[in-house]
């Protein structure tokens, strides 16, 4: 009985938080792999319109993102108000969206070119005439898989 | 000898306890500059480039769903103005056909949607009708799927998908847009 009782006499003792960091730290690497930094910064205005039949892109680098919207107000001095197209970075004309394309193709490994999707990302007030410009451009490169960009609808 | 006192001090721990401070800190930059975005869309198939003009098919009419949208997003669904909030219960009827008309599709696989715009018409016009026509497809093969297997289609095996994409499969020719309308 004794043995017992001497334990309670001791002082307890402070957690040790030596390993917090280390916890923390884990955390921090986690969200740093799962997160992905926004690639490129939008040089068009871009709001997708709402839709309900979404479908989810699976492999974020097996896809195209093609961008087309009005330039947004501080490149409207030099690229005006019409719809743009967007890749990577730049502005673009039609005229480069098959080398682009091309580039992201080269990349990949064959036995998943198959599989490559392009997300247009198209705002909602843009007029048919660019989009289906770039349609055409994306069947003469066979590229036939495409994703229209949307939210979901709140109902 | 005041040298060497100092000398002892070094040889300290460093003190780490702000060490989780620090960590705590870069996690909140990354968890408020990192965006998890997800990518969703309507997943669509574009037919193959050709330079060749396309054959052009005899179809019974009675099996085409024609929808033409303007440049003023206006609907025209078989001849006749229509409302973007019948779209898919009338494309639902039309394909399914339950009354036996004579004037709707004679089955399933036979139904022809035939989508046609202008370069004029707006994009988000654009997208809600093939937002619509796809809903429509989709009920379709969820209520047969039902009726089948007593399951919804997303969680059919692929082979009881493949029998449901047979029986209803979803043809939407895409005509090259009119060019009346302005472009913005």
């Amino acid at each position: 009985m004794s043995k017992f009782q001497k334990k309670r006499g001791k002082a307890t003792p402070a957690i040790s938080t030596a390993s917090l960091p280390d916890i923390i730290f884990m955390l921090l690497f986690f969200f740093m792999v799962v997160t992905v930094l926004r690639d490129s910064t939008l040089k068009v205005d871009v709001n997708v319109p709402q839709a309900t039949e979404l479908t989810k892109l699976e492999k974020k680098s097996l896809v195209n993102y093609i961008y087309i919207g009005k330039p947004v107000e501080k490149y409207q001095a030099t690229y005006g108000t019409k719809p743009r197209i967007q890749l990577d970075d730049k502005f673009a004309d039609l005229a480069d969206i098959p080398l682009f394309l091309e580039k992201h193709r080269s990349t990949i490994a064959e036995s998943q070119q198959t599989s490559i999707n392009s997300s247009l990302r198209v705002d909602g007030k843009v007029t048919m005439g660019i989009v289906t410009d770039v349609k055409t451009q994306l069947r003469k490169s066979n590229q036939l898989k495409v994703n229209y960009s949307a939210k979901p609808r709140q109902e | 000898m005041a040298r060497k006192s100092s000398r002892d001090r070094l040889s300290n721990e460093i003190n780490a306890g702000s060490m989780a401070d620090i960590a705590f800190l870069l996690l909140i930059f990354f968890l408020v500059t990192t965006t998890i975005d997800v990518d969703k869309g309507v997943l669509v198939r574009l037919p193959p480039w050709s330079e060749d003009d396309p054959e052009t098919e005899k179809l019974n009419k009675r099996n085409v769903y024609s929808v033409l949208v303007n440049a003023n997003n206006e609907l025209l669904v078989r001849g006749e103005p229509a409302d973007i909030k019948q779209l898919r219960e009338n494309a639902k009827e039309f394909i399914a056909n339950p009354n036996n008309r004579e004037d709707m599709a004679e089955s399933p696989q036979k139904a022809i949607i035939s989508l046609r715009n202008d370069r004029g018409t707006e994009y988000g016009t654009y997208l809600e009708v093939y937002n619509e026509l796809k809903a429509a497809y989709t009920e379709l093969r969820n209520a047969e799927s039902q009726r089948r297997f007593q399951k919804d289609f997303a969680f059919l095996s692929r082979d009881n998908r493949k029998q449901i994409i047979q029986a209803i499969p979803l043809i939407l020719s895409e005509a090259e847009p009119t060019d009346f309308g302005e472009e913005k």
